[in-house]
């Protein structure tokens, strides 16, 4: 038992067939299950931008028939093809809830946390290979049970993937499926943070010390900690919020609430404010859950592919600690126009500006990091260097929101959409396509078409800009969100509502820039130019070992010697020195 | 393939891998139960001076609830017994004074299910009043606690305990974990009993 398991060869003298279940479906390898969590998440990503199609149509021609589609949908949601504004609201909630809880948090911590981490830490597998199995389960139910319901007799949940009470309590749609989806989900996700924790502090191999780990790494740890502190407020108030629905309670119903002209028979007393603090507790930090990743692997993928290491690594890495903690004291200022107060508005917008220092730290960070670089502008760096303006954007529009007296004209506006859409689309989507390519050789020994993949960034760049850029021009005309005929039934949206068509052509668009990609994702699989174990030249640890990695992941003893980022060292004879090589050599 | 330091200690923290995981998990419970507090305080200064008028109606019974602190107090000794008798090498004491644990939470939820029938009885249900849903709300979720905590004690006391005999350093980290979880069920109770009964 004593002797150092870390880093000793792969055993493969243990090395039995499984069975087929075992070595793909229920598995325990970090690696198979990162790879179960990443074609999960952009399964549900694909999903959730299909719903956002079918919302598109209605907002572009209000009132029309939706072609192709329409009359598969049912006279429950679209009566002859036109859609009805309550089906309208179920797909605006299910995309919010599976983008973000299905979509982005499964690709960027499940996959490439759980495939990239342990392989960059140098260790063999998670600290709890079974409770990560359990933990993707979890999610692949969440995930089921959102999907299932669609199909109860009243729809899905439609009350915005917020949920606010009171309406979520006395809605009569899928709003319970919901809560036992986000249960699931929840669960899996604490499991996940667990494991991951724990393996970072104990599985780093020797010479592993804390300012050696990758910059992926930290923001995976941090992003850990976020889940796990976060996501247990949401789950109570998951609970309180099913009380209210099947056991008749009052926690998020006032006294005396009408509704359709009645009085409800309720006992009272709850506050609807209290759920919208229980939510957001958990729901800004989970905007840095869905951010920081993103940032680890644009860390990653600039450090390798400009050849030079990541400027400022040691603020890098305190800013993304202390954007951690900050992101659990602003959550108000989601809430400035509920009536909590002056005092708290004072105080949570002030935290705001606060909590954009270290982002700004980062970000400016990377854009150093290029200067002066020998940039190879592969689809990886691309997509890498597309997310920074895109994020810039996306974090800039944000400040006017975080300030009270800007955000009451601002609120519930096309702004707001277009704002947290940059930072989570051509912001976070961007880094993980980046990753995708970037790992894409660790994952299957292949590397992915370039031609492909530059004919997936270049237009997506341009129609993503132009699905959400207008939004932020509607939105200061004070467009509201939310509503389903894109607001043409109002006067002051008339300039702007022909600008629905534009954008709702660009996100049809971007889903024909997505087919380059899948072509790629799929015909590299099998095709693509084989890959080494290191195709990119990089220094981190992922890439000593073999391309795919085998069950216990490295065939050599890793020592590592150096910081993670040491490109074009002077008076190496290559301009990369793997973090895990011998000085002397 | 095996994990490194599921067992023994890594040289720099002093800790196996279970250990920080447990402590982790009881990080969640803590904002868990946290947020259940803070609706309890909300809900309380929300109610514009009706919470006392609220409580007095549940009639919560105190000489139950009383007992039940005892019982959970002593299953937390046990707990403790029994994990000092694996260290100890003694598996039969071991075994005995795991059961009792485990028998404790089941007298626990016994006296539970009589205090929460007799609210029934006196037409007491959730719906009733926002103190009445708060109090089914978090006791109800620390019964459930106590349920999986019972489980967890139950299988190493009985089919896990075959370890004993192949690695007796792992079962006993084991029985530690279960029980930190244990006492951590055991401390809610501690804050959920003067909170609900006797303030």
């Amino acid at each position: 038992m004593a002797e150092p398991v870390h880093a000793s060869p792969a055993h493969d003298e243990h090395h039995h067939d499984q069975s087929f279940w075992r070595k793909y479906i229920f598995s325990t390898d970090h690696k198979v299950i990162g790879v179960q969590y990443s074609v999960t998440g952009l399964a549900f990503l694909f999903f959730g931008f299909v719903l956002m199609m079918v919302m598109r149509w209605n907002l572009a021609y209000p009132g029309e028939p939706i072609p192709f589609i329409g009359s598969l949908l049912g006279e429950n949601r679209a009566p002859g093809g036109i859609m009805l504004p309550d089906f309208y609201n179920e797909l605006g909630a299910m995309h919010g809830t599976i983008m973000v809880f299905l979509g982005v948090v499964p690709l960027a911590v499940g996959g490439f946390g759980n495939f990239v981490m342990p392989l960059q830490l140098g260790a063999p597998d998670m600290a709890f290979p079974r409770i990560n199995m359990i933990s993707y389960w979890c999610l692949f139910m969440g995930g089921v049970t959102m999907f299932a319901s669609f199909f109860l007799p009243n729809g899905a949940a439609g009350n915005g993937w917020t949920s606010y009470s009171p309406l979520a309590d006395i809605a009569l749609n899928g709003q319970t499926a919901w809560l036992i989806g986000m249960i699931f989900l929840i669960t899996s996700s604490l499991l996940g943070a667990v494991n991951f924790i724990t393996t970072a502090i104990q599985l780093r191999a020797p010479g592993m010390t804390w300012m050696r780990l990758p910059f992926f790494c930290w923001a995976q740890i941090v992003t850990a900690f976020l889940l796990l502190l976060a996501f247990p407020p949401l789950e109570a108030a998951g609970v309180l919020q099913l009380m209210d629905r099947v056991a008749n309670t009052s926690f998020f119903i006032p006294e005396g609430l009408v509704v359709g002209g009645e009085v409800l028979e309720r006992s009272g007393g709850g506050s609807p404010l209290l759920w919208q603090h229980l939510f957001w507790f958990l729901a800004h930090p989970e905007v840095y859950v869905l951010i920081l990743p993103a940032m680890g692997i644009v860390a990653e993928v600039i450090a390798n592919n400009s050849r030079k290491p990541l400027w400022g690594y040691r603020s890098m890495v305190y800013s993304l600690i202390f954007l951690g903690f900050m992101s659990f004291i602003v959550w108000a200022h989601h809430m400035f126009i509920t009536g909590m107060g002056s005092v708290m508005s004072t105080f949570f917008q002030t935290t705001t500006m606060i909590i954009s220092i270290p982002s700004v730290i980062i970000l400016s960070a990377l854009f150093i990091s290029l200067w002066g670089g020998s940039i190879r502008y592969n689809t990886a760096m691309l997509f890498a260097l597309g997310f920074l303006p895109m994020f810039g954007i996306g974090g800039l529009t944000g400040l006017p929101l975080g300030l009270s007296a800007a955000d009451i004209p601002l609120h519930d506006t096309y702004y707001v959409i277009g704002h947290f859409h940059y930072v989570v689309a051509p912001g976070t989507l961007f880094a993980l396509f980046a990753g995708v390519y970037y790992w894409f050789p660790k994952v299957t020994g292949r590397k992915m078409n370039e031609f492909l993949g530059k004919l997936h960034f270049w237009p997506s760049l341009v129609f993503m800009n132009g699905v959400f850029f207008p939004m932020m021009i509607q939105g200061l005309n004070g467009v509201s969100r939310r509503l389903a005929d894109g607001g043409i039934t109002y006067d002051f949206a008339g300039e702007v509502a022909g600008l629905n068509r534009m954008m709702s052509v660009s996100a049809w668009c971007l889903a024909l820039a997505q087919i380059p990609f899948i072509i790629n994702f799929f015909m590299s699989i099998r095709n693509g130019e084989k890959a080494g174990r290191n195709p990119w030249n990089s220094t981190t640890v992922e890439w000593l070992a073999p391309s795919p990695a085998p069950h216990g992941n490295f065939d050599q003893e890793i020592v590592v010697t150096r910081g993670p980022y040491e490109y074009s060292v002077p008076g190496s004879d290559k301009d990369y020195v793997p973090q895990a090589e011998p000085a002397s050599t | 393939m095996e994990i490194p330091y599921t067992v023994e200690a890594h040289p720099e923290t002093g800790l196996n891998n279970g250990k920080i995981g447990i402590w982790l998990f009881l990080t969640s419970e803590v904002m868990l139960f946290g947020a259940l507090f803070a609706t309890f305080i909300m809900l309380r200064i929300g109610s514009d001076g009706n919470w006392a008028a609220m409580q007095a109606e549940a009639e919560l019974n105190i000489p139950l609830a009383t007992l039940n602190t005892a019982v959970l107090i002593a299953s937390s000794l046990t707990m403790v017994m029994a994990w000092a008798s694996l260290m100890r090498g003694q598996l039969g004491r071991f075994k005995l004074f795991g059961w009792l644990t485990v028998a404790c939470g089941g007298i626990f939820l016994v006296i539970k299910y009589f205090e929460y029938t007799a609210k029934f009885e006196h037409h007491h249900y959730p719906e009733s009043s926002t103190f009445l849903a708060i109090y089914f709300a978090m006791t109800g979720l620390h019964a459930l606690h106590v349920i999986g905590g019972m489980a967890w004690n139950a299988y190493f006391t009985g089919p896990g305990s075959k370890l004993f005999h192949t690695n007796r350093q792992w079962l006993t980290d084991r029985v530690e974990h279960s029980g930190l979880f244990w006492h951590f069920v055991d401390l809610v109770w501690i804050f959920l009993f003067p909170v609900f009964y006797l303030l």
